[in-house]
């Protein structure tokens, strides 16, 4: 009874922050809706956000327990696997795609080339994770990934976490500030089991000392 | 200069923490902290000749435009910025009021001026008209304190909205600005970025624009820097001058308050 109360007492105070950040989520939208050139060379549908965006816009990536659970269950529903479920793909195709990556950039200013404005150009891994120790230009946005393989292993388990992982982080992290690489289409399915084997493989520059 | 040069570096050197290879950056930054060495004065020059001008169908000079402080008074002006103006009822930073005198007092479209805002670096142009103007102006609160003012209503609610903008997360790449802004130390590749909840992090980078950019051979101001995060998170184009862009120009130089503008800066 004491606890239940405490919880109700708690969540009335916190009911009026609930109502201010949706407030302020219309004004903000009201914002974007009157800040964006439409037209020919635009895509406004990359402006509307889905449920999981807006959670985390508005609980500035710190969602409830229930909201990350609520996220967290959406997003692996969103995971599409390859054809013949091979998760582990060609580690030196995937070598390539985490090096690739430009494109997807739209508008009348500086577009990409038509044919790169969808996905599928690869993952630009380097801007935010250390993969090859040779490459030292690597960002830190991320956590660094030097011998995922070796210091993890290459069980099923692992393989299929790797590849939920890149395909939607969100499954695993709510909010994580990743993009969600294959539900947004940045990658494909057979892409993402390429760099899951170049990320898991023994061979891969990656695992080598 | 040689001595300004080198208290740059060992300030910059104490700034952070450097991991591997962030040194040579700061070494290459004291290096382009010369001033007297900094193209952007040639564009001030530019835009302050364009400035006195008699232009456009009206054929009016900028000279009676009010940037806040009264008609022609420059000084000072552009770190009073971003505030809220009567005659527009709206909060306007710099370029965005900018381009309110233009089409008042000069008599040019603003489609026709939105048309071309930005000199292309692929192509190696040299800076707009919009760009060299905005620059000259900035360039009179050179020394000044970031003091933008927080009195009006719609200041503050700029001010707050554009916090919130900052955190909003759209488009394909799943990005808000503070997925790259929020945290200390973080880089994208080698390229260090800017921790706006840090004082020092935000006055650095707020008091150093507009800015020559060497990887574009043009001088950039605000609005562009603005276009070019979202064009890099794979937004449509967000509009020159938009209540967003200037909501989140409000954010970020409430943020640097404090800091003194040091202009023209100098960037990769």
């Amino acid at each position: 009874m004491k606890t239940k109360l405490m919880t109700a007492c708690l969540l009335a105070a916190l009911a009026p922050f609930a109502q201010a950040d949706d407030k302020l989520a219309t004004k903000v939208d009201k914002l974007v809706a009157e800040s964006f050139k439409s037209g020919p060379g635009q895509d406004m549908a990359r402006l509307e956000q889905d449920e999981t965006q807006k959670i985390c816009s508005v609980t500035r990536n710190n969602p409830t327990p229930a909201q990350a659970q609520a996220i967290n269950a959406r997003e692996q529903a969103t995971i599409k696997y390859p054809d013949g479920n091979k998760l582990m793909g060609d580690w030196k195709n995937g070598e390539k795609l985490v090096k690739a990556g430009f494109g997807m950039r739209i508008g009348n200013i500086e577009p990409d080339p038509t044919a790169k404005q969808k996905g599928g150009n690869g993952g630009n891994c380097y801007a935010c994770h250390a993969l090859d120790p040779k490459e030292v230009a690597a960002g830190n946005l991320g956590p660094s990934l030097t011998g995922y393989g070796a210091l993890r292993g290459s069980s099923d388990e692992i393989v299929k976490y790797t590849y939920d992982k890149l395909y939607n982080t969100q499954a695993t992290v709510a909010c994580s500030n990743m993009p969600r690489m294959g539900h947004n289409g940045i990658l494909t399915p057979a892409q993402i089991a390429d760099i899951t084997a170049y990320l898991i493989s023994a061979e891969s520059p990656l695992n080598k000392k | 200069m040689k001595s300004k040069v080198m208290g740059l570096g060992a300030m910059l050197a104490l700034a952070a923490p450097m991991a591997w290879g962030e040194a040579s950056v700061a070494d290459y930054r004291a290096q382009l902290a010369d001033k007297d060495a900094n193209p952007g004065i040639l564009i001030i020059d530019k835009g302050e000749r364009l400035f006195h001008e008699k232009r456009g169908p009206k054929n009016a000079s900028l000279e009676k435009c009010d940037f806040g402080l009264g008609p022609g008074k420059l000084k000072g002006a552009y770190a009073q910025l971003p505030r809220y103006f009567k005659d527009t009822n709206k909060v306007q930073d710099l370029e965005s009021r900018l381009l309110t005198c233009m089409t008042k007092l000069q008599g040019f479209s603003e489609d026709e001026l939105k048309a071309k805002l930005y000199a292309d670096q692929r192509l190696n142009e040299d800076n707009t008209d919009v760009e060299a103007i905005t620059a000259y102006v900035a360039f009179q609160s050179d020394g000044m304190k970031i003091n933008p003012p927080l009195k009006h209503a719609a200041e503050k609610e700029a001010a707050k909205l554009g916090e919130a903008m900052f955190w909003r997360r759209h488009g394909p790449m799943d990005f808000s600005c503070a997925t790259c802004h929020a945290e200390d130390g973080k880089r994208v590749r080698l390229q260090s970025l800017v921790n706006v909840y840090k004082p020092k992090d935000i006055q650095a980078t707020m008091s150093t624009w507009p800015t020559y950019r060497v990887s574009h051979g043009v001088v950039r101001n605000m609005q562009h820097r603005m276009w070019d995060c979202h064009w890099q998170m794979r937004t449509p184009d967000i509009d020159y001058g938009s209540p967003a862009t200037v909501a989140l120009i409000s954010f970020l130089t409430h943020q640097a308050k404090g800091g003194t503008y040091d202009l023209p800066g100098m960037k990769r």
